[in-house]
C-alpha cells in the first residue's frame, strides 16, 4: 500500500508539471515522502483506492495547485488523510489487523483497537460511573490497567494502528537518524511532546489533576510520527528556532485538547494542520539581530 | 552563553580549508611586470586626484595622485618608468575606473623621498596618521577603509582595546598566515605603533587555530609584554569579520548600524600593521603587498609579494599557468571574493588573495524554491533572516527589507553557502542594502 501511494504520488506529481510546463521536480524526492508519510497515516488494510485518492489530492490539490514545492501552506500528507478520514471515516479508522502479541481487546464498547480509543471511552466510563454497568466499569477499569502495563508493547509496536504509528522504537530510530544528519531540528519534537507530555499528566487522568498518564500518551497513536516526521516538515514549519518552539506547544495544545475533550481520539493530523496555518503568522516573529537592543 | 565566554560568534559555517595548498610556501617575491595598472582609487572614500601625466618618468614610490579630503588617500608607483596612460580602466571591484598605466623601464629606481626613520616612535600620533596617509594605507584585510581615518576616532568614543585580525577565515588564503610566520617582529613594531597613536594597552591578537605555528611564533614575539595577549579562536568562518571578532575575543556587541568604536574597540589586519611599520621605520609607501594565489584552476599556487597594479594575468602566468579546468576567477577567498570577468584587472591594496575555482569547485546551479529549512538563519553571524529579507528584496519591498535589518548583512556569504535549495540569498540582500541606500539618499 505503501508504494501504491508513493506511485502515485509521483505520477500525479509528473503528470501535473508537463501538463502545467514546468519543471518535472519528481526527482527531488518530496512527492515520495508524501506518499510514504501518507500511507504510515493510514491502517494496514485499507482498500487500495483510498491511498490512490488521497495521494493525487496531496499532490494536486494540496501541494502543486499553491505552486508546487515551497508554496503549499499545509502538509500535503496530513491534508489528504484529514479529506480521507472525512469522507470515509470508517475505512480509515478500522483496525481489523489483530495486534500481534496484543492485549487490548476484551472491551465491547470499542468500534476499534487503538490504545488510544481504549483509553478514551475507558475514561468517560470512569469518569460516570453511574451512567453505565457495573460490568463495563469493571472492564473500563481492568482497561486502563492493562494499558498502564502496556508500554512495552507500545514502544515495540504490538498494537493496533496505522502504518507508521505503533512502533515509538523504531519511529525515534528513524528520528535519530534524521536528527543526527541535521535535516530536522530539536525545537518542534521536543516542544510538541513535552506540551502534550505536561498537560495530559495534569488533565489526562480520571482523579482529578496531575493523575494523567503522559508516558502512555506520548507513546501511543500518531505523536512520535508527527512531531518528528510531520510537524517538522521543512515547508510548513515556521523558519526560526523560537517561532519552531511555539509551533510545537501549538501542535501540543491541540492535540491534548482533542484526544482528552474532542470528538476524535487522536488529535496530532488536524494539530498539525492548524499549525501549519499560524506558520506565516509565527514567521512575522523577528529574531534580535547581531547587536540589537530591544 | 552560560558566563563561560566561548572565544567564537553565534552562527556561522565551516567550508574546506583548503590552506594546504599554500600555507607551508615562504613568500616570494614576484619580479615586477613590465607594465602597471594602478586604480586611483582602492580605498572606501573619494578617489585621488592624478598629479601625473602622460609621459612622465616616474619612479618606485613616488606619488601618483592627490587624496581628496580626510577620507581618501593617495595611490604610489610601483615601478620605476613611463606614463604611459591615464584612463578608465576594468577594476576589480566592478565597472571601470580611472587608472594610472605606467610601462616599466626595469630599472627600479627608487624615489629619494623614502627615508628610513630609526626614531619614528618620537613621532607624535598626529605627525604618524600624517605619515600614514601620505603613504596610502587602506585596510588590508580587503574592506580597504583609510587607515588614518580609522586611527582617528573622535574623542567621544574612546578605545581601550585593540585587535589585530589574524584570523584570515576564507579558505584557500595564507597570506596573512605566512606574514605572521615571516614578518612576525615587523607586525608587532605595527602593533606598537597602533598602541601609541590610540593611546590603548590592552592589545589582542587574534589568530584562528588553524594556524598553530603562527600562534606559537606571535606569542614568542609578544612575551614578556603583558599588554600584549595571542587568543587562538575556534576555526569558524567568518570569525575575521570585525563584529564577530570582538564579540568572540571581548564578549561586547557592535550595536546594529555602529563601528567598533561605539564599543571601544578597533580592529586592524595584520598586513596592515607590517604596512604601518614599514612606511614610519622605513619610508616605504604601500606599493607591494603579500597575495595568495590558489585554487584548482592554478598550476602551481604560491604566496607571492606582488607590486600593486600587477595585472592578475601576469601574477596567474607566474603562478604556472591556469588549470585546465579553471571556470571561475575571484578576487579575495571564495566565500567574500569578488568573481572577475577579466584577468586584465590589477592587483590592488585590498587584494588578499587571487582564487581559480573549477567546474567542481564552483557548479553552476539553478535555484529553486525555498523550503523554509531554516538553515540560513542558524548560520546568519548577524542574526538576520536571510530568507525573508530576499524575498522582500525579491518582491521590491525594500521598506520590509529594511525593517528586517537588511542593512546589518555584513555580505560573508553564510546563508548562500548552506542554502540547500542553492538559492542566490546574499545577491539578493546585497541588491536590497543598494536599493534602501541608494532610496534613503533620495528621501534624505
Amino acid at each position: 500500500m505503501t508504494l501504491v501511494a508513493v506511485v502515485t504520488a509521483v505520477v500525479t506529481e509528473y503528470l501535473i508539471e508537463k501538463l502545467l510546463n514546468k519543471p518535472v521536480t519528481i526527482k527531488d524526492w518530496s512527492a515520495v515522502v508524501t506518499g510514504m508519510l501518507l500511507a504510515y497515516n493510514l491502517p494496514p488494510e485499507v482498500p487500495l483506492w483510498i491511498p490512490i485518492i488521497g495521494s493525487v489530492f496531496a499532490i494536486a490539490i494540496v501541494k502543486q495547485a499553491f505552486g508546487g514545492l515551497g508554496f503549499n501552506p499545509v502538509n500535503p500528507a496530513l491534508a489528504a488523510r484529514a479529506l480521507l478520514l472525512a469522507s470515509w471515516p470508517i475505512h480509515v479508522t478500522v483496525f481489523n489487523t489483530p495486534p500481534r502479541g496484543g492485549t487490548l481487546s476484551g472491551i465491547d464498547i470499542i468500534t476499534s483497537a487503538t490504545p488510544l480509543n481504549v483509553m478514551k471511552q475507558s475514561l468517560q466510563v470512569l469518569k460516570n460511573v453511574d451512567a453505565y454497568s457495573i460490568d463495563k466499569v469493571n472492564k473500563a477499569s481492568e482497561a486502563i490497567i492493562q494499558l498502564h502495563a502496556s508500554y512495552g508493547n507500545l514502544f515495540w509496536g504490538k498494537v493496533g494502528g496505522c502504518i507508521g504509528e505503533t512502533s515509538a522504537f523504531l519511529l525515534l530510530l528513524g528520528a535519530a537518524f534524521l536528527l543526527y544528519r541535521h535535516i530536522i531540528g530539536w525545537h518542534i519534537p521536543l516542544s510538541y511532546i513535552a506540551t502534550v507530555a505536561v498537560l495530559t499528566w495534569i488533565f489526562g487522568g480520571s482523579n482529578g489533576l496531575f493523575s494523567g498518564d503522559p508516558t502512555f500518551h506520548v507513546l501511543a497513536g500518531g505523536l512520535i510520527l508527527g512531531a518528528f516526521f510531520m510537524a517538522t516538515d521543512m515547508v510548513t514549519s515556521p523558519l526560526t528556532p523560537k517561532a519552531c518552539i511555539w509551533f510545537g506547544i501549538g501542535c501540543g495544545v491541540i492535540t491534548t485538547v482533542i484526544r482528552l475533550i474532542g470528538g476524535y481520539p487522536e488529535g496530532v493530523s488536524y494539530s498539525i494542520l492548524l499549525m501549519n496555518l499560524v506558520t506565516p503568522l509565527l514567521n512575522r516573529l523577528r529574531p534580535k539581530a547581531f547587536g540589537e537592543r530591544k | 552563553m552560560l558566563g563561560i565566554r566561548r572565544r567564537t560568534f553565534a552562527g556561522g559555517v565551516y567550508p574546506p580549508e583548503e590552506k594546504s595548498h599554500t600555507e607551508k610556501k615562504p613568500i616570494e617575491e614576484m619580479p615586477p611586470p613590465t607594465t602597471v595598472v594602478i586604480p586611483l582609487q582602492q580605498h572606501i572614500g573619494a578617489p585621488s586626484e592624478p598629479i601625473v601625466k602622460q609621459g612622465d618618468q616616474v619612479r618606485i614610490g613616488d606619488r601618483l595622485s592627490e587624496p581628496q579630503g580626510f577620507v581618501s588617500v593617495p595611490v604610489h608607483a610601483s615601478v620605476s618608468g613611463t606614463v604611459q596612460k591615464i584612463a578608465p580602466l576594468p577594476h576589480p571591484l566592478g565597472d571601470q575606473m580611472l587608472a594610472i598605466v605606467i610601462e616599466n623601464d626595469g630599472q627600479d629606481t627608487v624615489t629619494d623621498a623614502i627615508k628610513p626613520d630609526e626614531n619614528y616612535l618620537a613621532l607624535t600620533p598626529d605627525e604618524m596618521r600624517q605619515k600614514i596617509k601620505e603613504a596610502g594605507i587602506a585596510g588590508m584585510g580587503g574592506a580597504t577603509f583609510p587607515t588614518h581615518v580609522k586611527l582617528s576616532p573622535p574623542e567621544s568614543k574612546p578605545i581601550d582595546i585593540l585587535i589585530l585580525n589574524g584570523a584570515e577565515c576564507e579558505p584557500y588564503l595564507t597570506a596573512d598566515h605566512r606574514l605572521m610566520l615571516e614578518y612576525s617582529q615587523d607586525i608587532f613594531n605595527g602593533l606598537k605603533i597602533f598602541q601609541k597613536i590610540l593611546n590603548v594597552k590592552k592589545t589582542y591578537i587574534a589568530i584562528e587555530k588553524n594556524k598553530p605555528d603562527a600562534i606559537r611564533k606571535m606569542e614568542e614575539i609578544a612575551q614578556g609584554d603583558k599588554e600584549v595577549e595571542v587568543i587562538g579562536l575556534k576555526v569558524k568562518y567568518p570569525q575575521g569579520a570585525e563584529k564577530q571578532l570582538i564579540k568572540a575575543i571581548t564578549g561586547r556587541e557592535v550595536p546594529t548600524g555602529g563601528l567598533p568604536m561605539d564599543v571601544g574597540c578597533l580592529v586592524q589586519n595584520v598586513g596592515t600593521a607590517k604596512a604601518v611599520f614599514d612606511a614610519l621605520r622605513w619610508g616605504k609607501p604601500l606599493y607591494q603587498r603579500v597575495i595568495t594565489v590558489s585554487g584548482p584552476g592554478i598550476q602551481k599556487p604560491k604566496n607571492l609579494l606582488v607590486r600593486i597594479g600587477t595585472p592578475f594575468k601576469d601574477v596567474i602566468a607566474f603562478c604556472g599557468g591556469y588549470t585546465e579546468t579553471a571556470n571561475k576567477l575571484v578576487m579575495g577567498g571564495p566565500m567574500m571574493g569578488l568573481s572577475q570577468y577579466t584577468d586584465e584587472v590589477p592587483v590592488i591594496k585590498g587584494t588578499s588573495g587571487i582564487v581559480v575555482l573549477d567546474g567542481k569547485t564552483s557548479p553552476t546551479v539553478e535555484p529553486s524554491p525555498c523550503i523554509g529549512c531554516g538553515r540560513c538563519i542558524l548560520t546568519c553571524p548577524m542574526g538576520l533572516v536571510p530568507t525573508t529579507i530576499a524575498q522582500y528584496v525579491e518582491a521590491k519591498n525594500y521598506e520590509m527589507a529594511k525593517k528586517w535589518n537588511a542593512l546589518d548583512c555584513i555580505e560573508c556569504g553564510a546563508c548562500t553557502f548552506v542554502c540547500p535549495a542553492k538559492r542566490p540569498l546574499l545577491q539578493s540582500i546585497r541588491l536590497g542594502k543598494y536599493k534602501i541606500q541608494t532610496l534613503n539618499k533620495k528621501a534624505g
